[in-house]
């Protein structure tokens, strides 16, 4: 469980975090998605108490991240997975840690096969590492705790397709296990995968919030029919909204059973209806930016226009 | 904005059986432990002692061979500890720099968010490193005074008190402690060496030209207070005062200053 309650960072006159709020539900996988430079490290380094937050709270499992006795065995947090010591091994970075949080040194060897790093790969030093076998590495660190909550900061950058695809399971398995995950990435397609839940920033303010099938189903129908500008005629008649779709077909703000009956009674005989398809991650997300992206010109600090 | 309902029922997922009601706080002893680990476990922290011990090695070889080997103890122990004096600071600011230049501060502060405990660990981890080159030193020495006794007819002199070696021992406190205050303060470990090397220096040197500043300099000017105890002559009280005005100076205000930024600053990867 994290608790985000008004969190602000500010930069002198810039702000990077506008009062962000939101919770991370244990038993979930939370998507935290943004554009570059919205917010989503700052904040997630004040949950993890790393940057001192200029108003606002956050807490992890209860409590401020800085009051958790041993925070290495609650919460696994990867926030850069090039942040290692490059003259170390892979295997010495997680007896540093096992040493620290007094975790039980055969863990090492559990982590590093549930990451997939071989013993060879272990014993090599980390500036010799992909970032791909970086982020395996981080993903052991962080899960080296046995933690209940998992913090990760674009935890797919620079794995390879099957590197992700793992990625995914492990942490659907983590979450179906009763463990709570906030997961940053602009991976979209990725992010559509693996999150349930979803925490949309940008510019330094949530702008939405929620279970993804909900905020990417989108109202209205797909419809196809012998005569497209008939029923088009009679659909606006009925106070519907109609885009004729350059590739054949309307796009109707209505539910298929409206559309049907309104075909029924023009007497157009229908060849294809269904519920529109449900919008892409993507363009929810260009979707829910865009506005800050084009007051963005020129602007050099990220002053935001209350709305 | 949609509300945080969520769709998916909770109660259909299986509550992981924790196992973990043993979570035991950090103690003091294990980061001083991780930080000493970690001092030694990279090439750049090994071959700092190694160069350190090599050069003192280098320095008994040299002094065995030349003038008949005919030294006595305590000065086969200044021949050891001046090199010393020179590198063990080093080896105090790589351990508080490593972790911006390496960027490794952001997993540190994560496991530990006490910062100045961990901060105070690497002091303490450090002397230890120290007060173990020391003893090695110390060791190396007797055994070349031993050497040179036995096969070079050199006159047994086994003369170093237990108070030159305490001094010694004080001495490298003094030096770790400001390694890892001005690699803390400064986060970069070629700035931290270089004014850690040249500063006090500088200072003395600067402070010779001025007149009037003679009287001043042994109370500011850790070099000079901190003479007596790489060679073993009595501190009296004043001498002691000076150490301890030059220590503040030095060694103390640099430390609390580092500690200082280290527990405010913001921990970023970037």
């Amino acid at each position: 469980m994290i608790t985000v309650e008004h969190l602000t960072k500010r930069y002198g006159p810039a702000v990077a975090v506008d009062d962000v709020s939101f919770t991370v539900e244990p038993g979930h996988v939370t998507g935290f998605l943004g554009p570059n430079g919205a917010g989503k490290s700052t904040t997630m380094r004040m949950i993890c108490g790393l940057t001192p937050a200029t108003s606002g709270s956050a807490r992890v499992l209860g409590k401020p991240f800085t009051a958790l006795a041993n925070p290495g065995r609650r919460v696994g947090v990867l926030l850069d997975a090039a942040a290692q010591h490059s003259g170390r091994t892979g295997r010495e970075v997680l007896t540093l840690a096992a040493l620290m949080t007094g975790v039980d040194r055969r863990r090492i060897d559990s982590t590093l096969d549930l990451v997939g790093l071989t013993d060879r790969e272990s014993a090599r030093r980390v500036g010799q590492y992909s970032l791909g076998m970086r982020q395996r590495l981080g993903i052991a660190s962080a899960l080296l705790g046995d933690p209940e909550v998992l913090i990760l900061d674009e935890p797919a950058n620079g794995l390879d397709p099957a590197g992700i695809r793992w990625m995914r399971d492990l942490l659907d398995d983590f979450a179906s296990r009763g463990g709570t995950v906030l997961l940053s990435s602009h991976l979209l397609r990725e992010m559509e995968a693996v999150a349930d839940r979803i925490v949309v920033i940008g510019r330094g303010r949530v702008v939405a919030e929620g279970h993804k099938d909900d905020l990417l189903r989108q109202a209205g129908a797909f419809v196809r029919s012998t005569d497209d500008a008939a029923l088009a005629r009679a659909l606006r008649q009925g106070g519907a909204g109609v885009e004729e779709l350059a590739t054949g077909g309307l796009s109707v703000e209505a539910e298929p059973i409206d559309v049907g009956r309104a075909a029924a009674a023009a007497g157009v005989v229908l060849a294809e209806l269904r519920a529109a398809d449900s919008r892409g991650l993507e363009d929810l997300f260009l979707e829910l930016t865009a506005d800050d992206a084009r007051e963005q010109p020129g602007a050099q600090t990220r002053m935001e226009v209350s709305a | 904005m949609t509300t945080a309902s969520s769709v998916e029922p909770v109660e259909t997922r299986t509550r992981r059986p924790r196992a973990t009601p043993d979570v035991r706080p950090l103690t003091f002893a294990t980061l001083t432990l991780v930080e000493w680990r970690k001092q030694l476990d990279t090439r750049a922290g090994r071959w700092m002692l190694a160069v350190i011990a090599i050069i003192t090695a280098a320095v008994l070889a040299v002094m065995m061979a030349v003038s008949g080997g005919n030294h006595s103890f305590s000065a086969f122990v200044v021949g050891t500890t001046t090199p010393m004096a020179m590198l063990l600071p080093i080896v105090g600011v790589l351990a508080a720099t490593s972790e911006w230049s390496q960027r490794t501060a952001l997993v540190t502060f994560t496991l530990e968010p006490r910062r100045t405990r961990v901060g105070l660990a690497k002091v303490v981890a450090a002397i230890g490193s120290g007060l173990a080159l020391l003893v090695l030193t110390i060791g190396l020495a007797a055994l070349a005074h031993l050497l040179v006794v036995a096969f070079r007819d050199a006159d047994p002199a086994w003369d170093v008190s237990v108070r030159a070696v305490l001094y010694l021992a004080l001495s490298v406190v003094l030096f770790m402690a400001q390694g890892v205050g001005f690699g803390l303060l400064l986060r970069s470990t070629p700035a931290a060496i270089v004014t850690l090397l040249l500063a006090p220096t500088l200072f003395g040197l600067l402070g010779g030209l001025v007149p009037g500043m003679a009287d001043v300099l042994p109370w500011v000017d850790l070099g000079t207070a901190g003479e007596p105890l790489l060679f073993g002559s009595a501190l009296d009280g004043e001498g002691w005062a000076q150490l301890g005005t030059a220590t503040l100076i030095w060694v103390v205000a640099p430390l609390v200053g580092g500690l200082w930024r280290t527990a405010r600053s913001e921990i970023s990867s970037s």
